[in-house]
């Protein structure tokens, strides 16, 4: 027994680290590319050949496709992506809880039915609703307009289901009704004492509704128009538009893209793997 | 006892609210869109079910289903199977360095779908391609197109996907893996079990209902393929529109040559294919549980 486990071993670790390095193969070409000039890219794989340390040429490592960048204006598109994503997870965590919150917690004629709609609108799918959204947005008036762009996804059914699934047995009645005896407000009931029951969820929502609007395209693409409204996403595709060849540019682009939600990711990663994976919030 | 009866809809008002402008009035309007042509969202005309009849036989929009069903299939076959498999190495008790493994594995997930296809254009490329390089010091010397021959696009995208995908699915399978009951399988080892026997009569059926969720989801996500292809093949379909999807050919007539009243009966043959497959999956799902 004892050896067949060593065997397994011996077949399992080596199986695991090669799945590792395949799986960051790209992550390390797009940091070297970035760190190369036009020249070096087309000449080495990955960091540029030389005499220094490794064989590798450390003197021609270059932050210059960081700067180029910036002089492209894409640390505008940054602060587009940055305000937009938090207005929009901040606002549709408020909205989903406070929905999740009726439907889980709160008694009245109607429940049933608001909660079918819920189910029901989890299966409408986003791709059938972009050209008539579109005309409404035409009609109007909020084309080109945050507004536009933020409105429409406010309050996702999904998020209200999640949130109803996660106080329908994280937040015990008998709290409620407590408070309630004490003379507590619903408004003061919901966030100072549900809010904080649910906080695990809500961590993992406010990452999912940033992430989402961080990695947004086919949305701003067909709402903003102005080059100068423009998040990441669609900025740094245009950018792929004009310099295409210019690999080393785009994957600098690419990096300045995908940090700031990698370092969240690290900060949020318990609570965002708990939530993902749904249902396993205990309050 | 009498705020209680209005608190629930204060609550309930911002989603009420914006779920019926939003979603409700255009799902409805969209029934009457699909039946126009339009010129831009200004100008339309009435034409009946012409679109749906056009659509029967747009050669464009079976080549978009085609492709669409190809990559599905790529994640149905390919990227859940492996997803499972890396799930049931990390499963392993008092394996070592799990976490960091879990991390590397779920880290492309975190990378958009925009950003994975800006990342994975250079890999593709013809000539400075890692990819290409990489297979020319091995097979051939010479350097494949992956956006010219119809199934090299497919496979392309296909990969990509696998790789932001992946560990994605993984960490679902991997939480339903740590729920199966050690009893079960500790008992079955007693029966004197084989590893393949123990995963395909105990594992397996352990985590069907969320095995059943993911493919689902996986599904219906590669029904909706359009940033990956659009951006990988630089905001077009590519060449004889080798990389065409449905939600990209919704995309070109509806935004592109302004035809909202099309692009709506396309959206909704594809909320149809996407709801029957859902009933289906519920069936099999049924069955699986009845035996």
């Amino acid at each position: 027994m004892q050896n067949r486990k060593a065997a397994a071993n011996a077949i399992i670790y080596p199986l695991l680290v090669v799945f590792a390095i395949i799986t960051l193969i790209p992550f390390a070409h797009m940091l070297a590319g970035a760190l190369k000039t036009k020249f070096d890219y087309a000449a080495t794989l990955f960091l540029p050949a030389g005499d220094g340390f490794l064989g590798i040429g450390w003197d021609r490592i270059t932050l210059d496709n960081f700067v180029r960048l910036f002089e492209l204006d894409i640390g505008r598109a940054m602060l587009n992506s940055l305000f937009l994503s938090s207005v929009h997870a901040i606002l549709t965590v408020l909205f989903c809880s406070m929905g999740g919150y009726a439907l889980a917690k709160l008694r009245f004629k109607g429940r049933e039915f608001v909660t079918t709609l819920v189910l029901t609108a989890l299966i409408i799918p986003g791709p059938l609703l972009l050209a008539p959204g579109f005309q409404l947005l035409y009609q109007l008036g909020l084309l080109n307009t945050y507004t536009g762009l933020l409105l429409p996804g406010l309050t996702p059914a999904f998020g209200v289901f999640l949130f109803r699934q996660a106080m329908l047995n994280g937040v015990p009645n008998e709290l409620i009704e407590a408070a309630r005896i004490d003379g507590a407000g619903e408004a003061r009931i919901f966030f100072e004492l549900v809010l904080p029951l649910v906080r695990p969820m809500m961590g993992a929502f406010l990452m999912i509704s940033f992430m989402g609007t961080w990695n947004n395209f086919i949305n701003p693409q067909i709402v903003l128009q102005s080059p100068d409204l423009q998040p990441l996403s669609v900025a740094l595709n245009n950018l792929k538009g004009l310099y295409g060849t210019d690999y080393a540019l785009i994957m600098a682009g690419t990096i300045v893209s995908i940090s700031p939600v990698m370092c969240i990711f690290l900060l949020l990663q318990r609570e965002f793997i708990a939530g993902l994976t749904g249902g396993a919030v205990k309050g | 006892m009498k705020r209680l009866n209005y608190a629930p809809w204060l609550f309930l008002a911002p989603f009420l609210l914006l779920f019926s402008l939003f979603t409700v009035w255009p799902l409805i309007h969209s029934m009457f869109l699909s039946m126009q042509q339009t010129y831009g969202p200004g100008r339309t005309e009435w034409v009946g079910l012409h679109n749906f009849k056009f659509l029967l036989t747009d050669p464009l929009f079976w080549k978009a289903t085609s492709n669409t069903v190809k990559f599905a299939a790529g994640s149905l076959f390919i990227q859940l199977p492996v997803a499972l498999g890396l799930a049931l190495l990390l499963n392993r008790p008092g394996l070592r360095g799990r976490a960091y493994f879990r991390l590397i594995f779920f880290a492309p997930s975190l990378v958009g779908m925009p950003f994975v296809a800006m990342l994975f254009a250079p890999i593709f490329a013809r000539h400075t391609g890692l990819l290409n390089k990489t297979l020319n010091y091995f097979v051939s010397s010479w350097p494949i197109d992956f956006a010219w021959t119809q199934n090299y696009v497919m496979s392309a995208l296909i990969i990509a996907a696998l790789w932001m995908s992946a560990g994605f699915n993984m960490v679902y399978f991997l939480a339903a893996l740590q729920n199966v009951s050690r009893d079960l399988i500790e008992a079955a080892e007693i029966d004197g079990a084989g590893a393949w026997h123990k995963f395909w009569h105990i594992t397996l059926p352990e985590i069907m209902p969320i095995a059943g969720f993911v493919t689902l989801l996986s599904v219906i996500a590669s029904f909706q393929l359009f940033e990956l292809s659009y951006i990988m093949l630089n905001d077009s379909a590519g060449p004889d529109n080798r990389g065409l999807t449905i939600v990209m050919y919704l995309y070109q007539t509806g935004f592109e040559a302004g035809d909202l009243g099309y692009a709506s009966s396309i959206g909704w043959v594809l909320a149809i294919m996407l709801i029957s497959i859902a009933l289906i999956q519920r069936r099999i799902l049924k069955r699986h549980e009845d035996r």
